[in-house]
């Protein structure tokens, strides 16, 4: 009973741990990111006792800075809300982590344990419910901040993120139709069968539309560049306008928790999780772990090592993607909010319900 | 609809970019050699070359003696289109010129750096080629050169090459074709 729960808190504490410590390198990656992108060398002046670590200090100097900078709440804003809302926009993204495996299950003590810390058959729901939850954040801090133009930014947030809300779930039914399950779990599982005995059945072979659909949404979801137009720091003024010091640091650290959330469940769903292609483990092939490729040749491989590349497999996945977002970011200009619009209802919307149909003939005329 | 391909021109560009500087990086903590790859510079220790025709702040020019050239003739006050050259005249003692200017303020919060005041100075008295390009300050006050604050970066060496052997004697035309044989 003991080891259950040290189990679960282990799982926890481990994504929590990676979630956040993602999220604060984060903001040392986009300052050398786009440094690198327009040949500059980026934030290194920072330094401990001369220690500088490529400019890594300077993201805590940072932290030091907010924390240290005068916190201010508007005369007559809502108190309490406006304690709240950063509250509003960074937790739901750490609860949407906790159903994306980030490794196989395995076996430790004669248990099997999944490494994902909620194993629930309402998975993609579960994400999609959660993150709709971060609208509240900006609409409580448009409404708290006790000012017009917070408020009309708040507004225009809520209403980018329930546009592009829409098609994160219809781009989301497509990979659903086709693995046939809601749970990450099994959807990543059911990512390492192979087309014509070759080609891995990963989301974006199967649902590519999905995934360039869902790309786009999921970035309007952060509310970054080039969906910024909720916050869009020094130009337009957004929901965050009447916010300083730590709790301003709050709501963008929960937008760089979830770059790695959403890299996480577009690797869940799209690039067969931790799935290494040709990689079986010992239930899959009849303990024969290792790569079986499919000219027949056969690399055999201990059954902690398959774990273990699996999981470093995630993580790469989850790299790659990360930096991939970060990288279009640095590249697009911003949208005006009626292109913003238009892409979402106009553009968007009509591929997704297309993508959605096809699908679902497909699979229908498949299945028979 | 033209739109889409060019974001993907745009990635090629940006990942282009990224990755060629990251090799560097990669490759100079490697202990490579490889050559200087971005164009930062380290601001305070490090600054960027000034081209040789690089005008910067202003600076009051001295006579050999150590007396200003300058013979608050107004010429550069009237030239300046922002009129930011604020000049006092007064008598001089020595019986070279007539006059000297007790006060001469320039207020760089004004200036446009056109230059038309050297162009103006029949005396080649003030300059603009002191390789400053710092010019930062912390209030309105440290914007407002006076003339001593100007005089104190010509070294009585520098013009002393153009005109030594004239000894006082302002001859202006020599000067210039002294400095364009320099350059």
């Amino acid at each position: 009973m003991f080891i259950d729960l040290g189990i679960i808190v282990g799982k926890i504490a481990f994504v929590l741990v990676n979630i956040l410590n993602g999220a604060g390198i984060l903001t040392w990656v986009e300052r050398k990111q786009s440094a690198l992108i327009s040949d500059r060398i980026g934030a290194n002046r920072a330094s401990i006792l001369g220690i500088k670590l490529l400019g890594l200090v300077n993201s805590l100097a940072d932290a030091l800075k907010l924390i240290f900078k005068e916190d201010f709440v508007p005369p007559r804003g809502v108190r309490v809300l406006h304690f709240l809302a950063p509250v509003f926009a960074m937790a739901p993204v750490f609860f949407t982590m906790a159903i994306i495996p980030f490794g196989p299950p395995i076996e430790l003590w004669g248990r099997e344990v999944k490494l994902q810390i909620l194993d629930l058959d309402i998975g993609m729901l579960y994400i999609l419910a959660f993150g709709s939850m971060a609208v509240y954040g900006t609409m409580l801090a448009g409404w708290a901040s006790n000012s017009k133009y917070a408020l009309l930014g708040g507004m225009r947030a809520s209403a980018q993120m329930i546009s592009y809300e829409i098609i994160l779930g219809l781009s989301l039914i497509g990979p659903i139709l086709v693995f046939g399950t809601l749970e990450p779990g099994r959807m990543v599982f059911a990512q390492n069968n192979y087309l014509w005995g070759w080609l891995p059945q990963w989301g974006v072979i199967m649902q590519p539309v999905a995934f360039l659909l869902f790309l786009p949404a999921a970035m309007a979801e952060t509310k970054r560049a080039p969906f910024d137009l909720p916050e869009g720091e020094s130009e337009i003024i957004g929901f965050a306008t009447e916010y300083s010091g730590m709790r301003w640091g709050m709501f963008f650290l929960g937008e760089f928790a979830e770059i790695v959330v959403l890299a996480g469940v577009m690797t869940t769903v799209f690039f067969g999780g931790y799935h290494i292609p040709f990689l079986f483990d010992a239930t899959e092939k009849l303990g024969q772990a290792g790569f079986h490729f499919p000219w027949g040749a056969y690399f055999p491989l201990g059954e902690w090592t398959v774990v273990i590349l699996r999981m470093v497999a995630f993580g790469v996945k989850l790299s790659v993607l990360m930096w991939l977002q970060m990288q279009i970011r640095w590249t697009f200009p911003r949208f005006r909010y009626d292109q913003l619009m238009r892409v979402s209802w106009r553009e968007m919307m009509p591929i997704a319900l297309l993508n959605i149909a096809v699908t679902g003939l497909l699979v229908l005329w498949l299945a028979k | 609809m033209t739109y889409y391909p060019e974001l993907l021109r745009g990635m090629w560009v940006t990942s282009r970019h990224f990755f060629q500087n990251f090799n560097r990086f990669v490759g100079r903590a490697l202990g490579m050699k490889v050559k200087r790859p971005l164009v930062t510079f380290q601001y305070p220790e490090e600054r960027r070359p000034i081209a040789p025709r690089w005008r910067g702040r202003h600076r009051l020019m001295l006579r050999p003696d150590g007396a200003p050239r300058c013979v608050a003739c107004m010429m550069c006050e009237t030239a300046c289109p922002d009129k930011c050259i604020y000049i006092t005249a007064g008598e001089a003692l020595d019986g070279r010129v007539e006059k000297y200017p007790v006060a001469f303020e320039i207020d760089l919060l004004r200036c446009c750096f056109c230059g038309l005041c050297v162009e103006a100075c029949p005396e080649d008295a003030i300059r603009m080629d002191s390789g400053y390009i710092d010019l930062g300050g912390y209030s309105r006050a440290e914007f407002y050169m006076d003339r001593d604050f100007m005089l104190k970066d010509s070294a009585l060496t520098t013009h002393a090459q153009y005109r030594g052997e004239l000894d006082g004697v302002v001859v202006t035309r020599v000067d210039l074709l002294a400095q364009a044989k320099q350059h």
